[in-house]
């Protein structure tokens, strides 16, 4: 039986700047169940990490001003006392970071870092945390946990390091774990350790896990549903087999396209996504993605002045784009063929 | 070893030994380790590259592959003389340029360029675009027909940036757009050979495609020769013609591109392919499942101290005793496909 453990609605991150009001999260939505695997994708500035750091609460004392709701466990957490937050954050839901090496910290022993929050969270001499922390180093998969235990971050290797960052996440055994990029520094064959773990864990403690990535292969890996973020904005979101089968926003189909794949026939070309993404301070009007899309013409200027809505296009599977059932098979299909006419910008003056 | 002299400017449809652009031969570097500061003793080497051999012919791509600390990086940097060999032969157009000394290797240095990973630490943020690209002209005191000014702004247009950005900073652009200068930078001197060393991983999945699609425009129209160093596969069989697969400074895979992928034969390249995230999820009954792929244990061991004869014995699940007392040689098993293992994946027939 399905049940609910996070429930995100509307959430609206803002910075105000010197520059103008950056809205980074501008409008979010999505469910969690326990047990179930979230994946948000998304390039560089789409706001997947600002949503995972608000749901975390560690956007106290910058001046980000958010709206919405966030509901872990029935309990809201936009506008609680940091105090609570505090309490939840550790216990109930945990981060892994991109970046191990960056996110821990060097003076320390991995073993005290490791035993640190669950100190904190739960009432235990120091001997006991220690021999936690010794447990969680061997359950995360680190040879001789009790002798690296005492060693520091430096004595690790990178995928030892993300390792031994699991294990401080889950070392209270959180209902919510929110991984963001956690192989992005990773081998390749260290990287499908690493998502092994993730995999087992979960099935072991049936948590549940957001995992924030830019590689859509990573995602497709781990999770049930897949959101996919443009300047702050969803563009699409849905269950992973039907956004993968049947994507329905033409960022998506860009994504897929881009990315050279080693599964399927090597192509001539790659068909990439023209321009950049958009600065999130001067949001192009209507759909963000209509400077890039190929298909914004098709929708008679509706792209540039109307934002659109999340559309059911099935059940279950939302995406936020104007064109109709009709022109989306249509588009879809030419995109498949590699059919894809003259380019709506010169792909050569990709940028600018 | 004997190593044909072929002459200048060898057509771009030669192929083998002996008559490529780049020839390399037994190419080594190792890095000394120092105890001590007043009497330095060396107490060993990281054996970061060690006997690697291939060769490059004109107007094509070697990609070099591997994960971090395979000595890919520090065979880009001997290629281009950054680094200084410790043993083995460079041979650039005939030429041996492996101890050329800083001033006979200048002149050279219009032919072999380098396109750097990180494009916001390889742009000094002081100095206007102009002045980043046009640097190499004023180096190597290059007349152009008509001024710097106006090269340079040809150069924008090829890699796909406006020329009147001239005057602009590099903070002034996006990471696909500094990528877009570096480029424009290494082309100033009409190199000859470029060596591009992770040139799109620090960039966004759809940049990656545009810069991607630049380099193989410029090379079919400059008719460049690229060393393309890359961790990601995928990206690596795009762009090559032949891909290298390299393990603790060594070349343990050699072969054409589409050779290497549809039959890898080294375990190693087996499981380095299988380790690839696919972008198609997996279903079992309904719920999520997990793809079949094989799984190396631990890390890769230390290059200081790398494990006796084959290097991936440690990890490898095919390793016998004769892996770890013998060293199997890079051997060519089928035409135009070289692996060094005992027990090679993939074959056709028992032999």
């Amino acid at each position: 039986m399905p049940d609910t453990l996070l429930e995100v609605r509307d959430l609206r991150i803002q910075f105000p700047t010197n520059d103008g009001l950056v809205k980074a999260v501008d409008g979010v939505s999505f469910t969690l169940d326990r047990g179930a695997t979230l994946g948000i994708v998304g390039e560089s500035g789409s706001g997947k990490s600002v949503t995972s750091l608000g749901i975390m609460g560690l956007h106290q004392g910058t001046n980000a001003q958010i709206t919405g709701s966030i509901q872990l466990d029935g309990e809201e957490l936009v506008g609680a006392p940091s105090s609570r937050v505090r309490e939840l954050r550790g216990s109930k839901m945990a981060m892994i970071f991109q970046d191990p090496l960056s996110a821990m910290h060097p003076y320390y022993t991995v073993g005290a870092q490791i035993a640190e929050a669950y100190l904190v969270h739960n009432q235990v001499d120091r001997k006991t945390a220690r021999k936690h922390a010794v447990d969680m180093l061997g359950r995360v998969g680190i040879p001789q946990p009790a002798a690296r235990v005492d060693d520091y971050p430096h004595q690790f290797s990178g995928g030892m390091r993300q390792r031994a960052m699991i294990a401080m996440a889950l070392s209270c055994d959180p209902e919510l774990l929110i991984a963001d990029e956690p192989t992005t520094a990773l081998d390749v064959t260290v990287q499908a350790q690493i998502l092994d773990l993730i995999w087992d864990l979960q099935q072991e403690y049936h948590s549940a896990v957001i995992i924030i990535t830019h590689d859509l292969g990573v995602v497709a890996e781990l999770s049930d549903d897949i959101l996919v973020m443009y300047a702050g904005r969803t563009a699409e979101y849905g269950k992973a087999e039907d956004v993968f089968d049947r994507p329905g926003h033409p960022y998506t189909w860009g994504l897929l396209a881009s990315m050279p794949r080693i599964d399927e026939a090597r192509l001539e070309r790659l068909l990439p996504i023209s321009g950049t993404p958009p600065s999130l301070i001067r949001v192009p009007s209507g759909c963000p993605f209509h400077p890039r899309c190929r298909y914004a013409g098709l929708t008679d200027g509706r792209s540039q002045t109307e934002v659109p809505n999340l559309r059911e296009v099935e059940p279950g599977h939302l995406v936020a784009c104007h064109l109709t059932a009709d022109q989306r098979r249509t588009a879809r299909a030419e995109q498949l063929l590699g059919d894809v006419g003259t380019p709506a910008v010169q792909t050569r003056q990709g940028d600018v | 070893m004997s190593t044909p002299v072929s002459t200048a400017g060898t057509s771009g449809t030669s192929s083998g030994a002996g008559d490529g652009l780049l020839e390399v031969s037994g190419l080594m570097k190792y890095f000394p380790v120092t105890r001590g500061v007043i009497f330095r003793q060396k107490i060993g080497a990281v054996q970061a590259v060690d006997k690697v051999d291939f060769s490059v012919p004109a107007g094509r791509t070697l990609g070099l592959v591997g994960e971090s600390g395979c000595g890919k990086t520090t065979t880009g940097r001997l290629l281009t003389r950054l680094l200084e060999p410790t043993g083995g032969r460079i041979m650039f157009e005939g030429r041996d340029i492996t101890h050329l000394s800083m001033g006979k290797m200048r002149p050279l240095r219009r032919d072999i360029q380098m396109i750097f990973q990180d494009p916001y630490s390889s742009l000094n943020p002081r100095h206007t675009v102009g002045g980043i690209v046009g640097a190499p002209l004023r180096l190597q005191k290059v007349k152009t027909e008509k001024g710097i000014k106006a090269t340079v702004q040809e150069l924008l247009e090829l890699v796909g940036l406006n020329p009147e950005h001239y005057n602009r900073y590099p903070h002034e652009f996006s990471g696909g757009q500094r990528q877009r200068i570096g480029i424009a930078r290494t082309l100033a001197l009409r190199p000859k050979l470029i060596v591009a060393d992770e040139p799109v991983s620090a960039l966004d999945v759809s940049i990656q495609a545009q810069v991607i699609n630049l380099l193989e425009d410029l090379q079919s129209e400059l008719g460049l020769t690229y060393v393309v160093i890359a961790h990601d596969l995928s990206v690596v069989r795009h762009i090559s013609d032949q891909v290298a697969v390299m393990y603790l400074g060594k070349i343990v895979e050699l072969a054409g591109r589409d050779q290497l992928y549809a039959k890898p034969r080294h375990p190693y390249t087996v499981a380095l392919m299988s380790a690839v995230p696919v972008p198609e999820p997996v279903r079992v009954e309904g719920r999520r499942g997990r793809r079949e792929r094989i799984r190396l244990a631990g890390d890769v061991p230390s290059p200081l101290n790398p494990p006796a004869a084959c290097r991936f014995h440690t990890r490898c699940w095919k390793a016998q005793e004769v892996c770890r007392t013998q060293e199997p040689p890079l051997a060519e098993l089928v035409s135009g496909h070289k692996v060094a293992c005992h027990f090679p994946e993939n074959t056709d027939a028992v032999p």
